[in-house]
């Protein structure tokens, strides 16, 4: 009985190259293995590939076989109060030894409780409480997985009171305890900027660039809230707005070259429209290579 | 101030129930509750659930129309959170949950049409495996056929409907004008197999499934095929030439 997906040859992972990706999509495999684009890796869900066989892990290997991966959870509940499920965990870890990505990311969220999975990334107030929480999950992620993590700093369109903790000295706080990296969604910074009236770049002048290793670019929708107000949601759903490249400019201004993925994972477009659209990221990291001192952050 | 699962606790209700108003400690000191932010998060869940499901079942869709189907779907989904992270799994379900949906009693059919899109579903995403080729029996000596054991392809689902579940699927996935299926013509069985990258529905003689059921267990064909043999219409020839045709075999063992 031979299993006819030919299992990869991978010992060791592809490092995430510092250039544009962009989020592997089912309408996109096809296009991918036949035409071969220029593009620097690839990012998956991991949840959509927890699947035992099928189309899904046919393509994904082939296509893993041609670029580097990086791995993305959208379930760990990670911000939860519950003990993490062990159960997922162990998927995840055979997913990571299955493909060998070069980043495993999640979330500042939680979408699990007794009830069920919620399958949204739900907020949670930053406190001495949910520090130190979230902080014995990240050990025991990166524990089970054999790697460092990154942890992603998410959109939110509630104010909690019960926040003693300022945002980014959560995530400061939980990658130094731990030793995790952060992925910066420069999108989640503007949608949160807007929904609670901060400054984005304020935001990320205080944020810990020299931890970060990944950055997220993706659109959203603009409505207004309960009293008139601007409110943003992160619909992944259309190109960013000129809003989001600036803060991904200012960003690589701090940090110089870093894996940016163009996430994309609603109404998903045409792969040439996808395609260009990372294109616009490598544009803005191409200057930043030629000016290598741009990148104090990482020489620190 | 509260702790973390009692924020939680409130949370979830708040998401749960559409009445109820958005927890407190979620809003900026000195405004309105802010019912729109909150609903963001309620829409989100809802409405990513009610897609997971009807990316499942467009053959429901169909025979029920849009508007229909969404109500079931957001009824489902109030009633039944998924399990596990993995959407992959979340829908099993709902055939059982149509059953027993009143407003669908007119169509009692649709159940067993919703589990042949579940068995699709499942089929391609099984464990791959490499099926025998169909002509493999013939090598196999007549007198020694009977003590076979068979292994069984992991996408391999027999189900068998007292409606033409199959013809209404059928119709109702591939065709632009759906022929009328009389509901009334009489029990279908329909097998679902993925022996590689396509997924494969097709009718499976009376019997059939009886004889899958048996065959997992371990038993072997002449001990599968007495048990199938009390289904009226049963030939194990039929059967064996279907389930090797399909794909749905992957080993023989004495």
């Amino acid at each position: 009985m031979s299993d006819p997906t030919p299992a990869l040859t991978l010992t060791a992972p592809d490092a995430i190259p510092r250039s544009a990706g962009v989020g592997l999509k089912p309408a996109h495999y096809r296009t991918i293995l036949e035409q071969g684009p220029y593009m620097g890796w690839f990012e998956i869900h991991a949840e959509n590939y927890m699947g035992a066989g099928g189309p899904p892990h046919r393509y994904l290997t082939a296509i893993r076989e041609r670029y580097p991966l990086s791995i993305h959870g959208v379930g760990l509940s990670i911000g939860g109060e519950r003990a993490l499920d062990r159960q997922h965990l162990s998927r995840l870890a055979d997913l990571i030894r299955r493909y060998r990505p070069g980043l495993f990311s999640e979330h500042l969220a939680w979408s699990t409780h007794a009830t069920g999975f919620f399958n949204d990334l739900l907020p949670l107030p930053y406190t001495d409480e949910t520090l130190n929480r979230v902080c014995r999950h990240i050990d025991q992620v990166q524990d089970v997985l054999g790697q460092r993590m990154l942890l992603e700093n998410p959109s939110t369109y509630l104010h909690l009171a019960d926040s003693t903790i300022s945002e980014v000295q959560f995530l400061d706080a939980v990658s130094r305890r731990t030793g995790c990296g952060l992925l910066l969604d420069v999108n989640n910074v503007q949608v949160c900027a807007t929904n609670h009236g901060f400054e984005a770049q304020a935001y990320l002048d205080a944020f810990p660039m020299h931890r970060v290793a990944e950055i997220h670019v993706a659109g959203h929708d603009p409505q207004r809230d309960d009293e008139g107000r601007p409110l943003l949601i992160d619909t992944h759903d259309r190109p960013a707005t000129s809003g989001v490249w600036q803060l991904l400019e200012h960003t690589l201004a701090l940090t110089g070259p870093l894996p940016v993925l163009i996430e994309w994972d609603n109404d998903i477009p045409p792969w040439s429209a996808l395609f260009e659209e990372s294109r616009k990221a490598q544009q803005l990291l191409d200057r930043h290579i030629q000016h290598p001192e741009a990148g104090h952050a990482l020489a620190s | 101030m509260p702790s973390q699962a009692e924020y939680e606790a409130d949370f979830v209700q708040a998401l749960r129930q559409p009445q109820t108003p958005p927890p407190a400690g979620v809003r900026h000191p000195g405004s309105q509750p802010p019912a729109l932010r909150f609903g963001v998060y309620r829409n989100n869940v809802h409405v990513s659930l009610v897609e997971a499901v009807t990316r499942l079942y467009p053959v429901v869709q169909r025979l029920v129309g849009e508007a229909f189907f969404q109500a079931v779907a957001r009824r489902f989904v109030g009633q039944v959170l998924p399990d596990s992270p993995v959407l992959i799994d979340y829908g099993e379900t709902f055939p059982d949950f149509l059953d027993h949906f009143e407003p669908a009693a007119r169509l009692p059919y649709l159940g067993d049409v919703a589990r042949i899109e579940w068995a699709w579903h499942r089929a391609y995403h099984a464990q791959d495996q490499t099926p025998l080729p169909p002509q493999a029996v013939a090598r196999i000596p007549p007198a020694q056929v009977g003590h076979l054991r068979l292994g069984l392809h992991p996408s391999l689902q027999v189900l068998e409907s007292p409606w033409p579940a199959l013809s209404i699927w059928h119709t109702n996935r591939h065709d632009a004008q759906v022929r009328r299926i009389d509901r009334d013509s009489g029990s279908e069985a329909t097998l679902v197999c993925r022996p590689d990258m396509e997924v494969l529905v097709c009718a499976a003689p009376l019997g059939t499934a009886a004889l899958v059921r048996t065959l997992s267990t371990g038993a072997n064909l002449e001990q599968a095929a007495t048990q199938a043999v009390e289904q009226p219409g049963f030939n194990l020839q039929t059967s064996l030439a279907v389930l090797l045709s399909s794909g749905g075999i992957t080993a023989f063992r004495f």
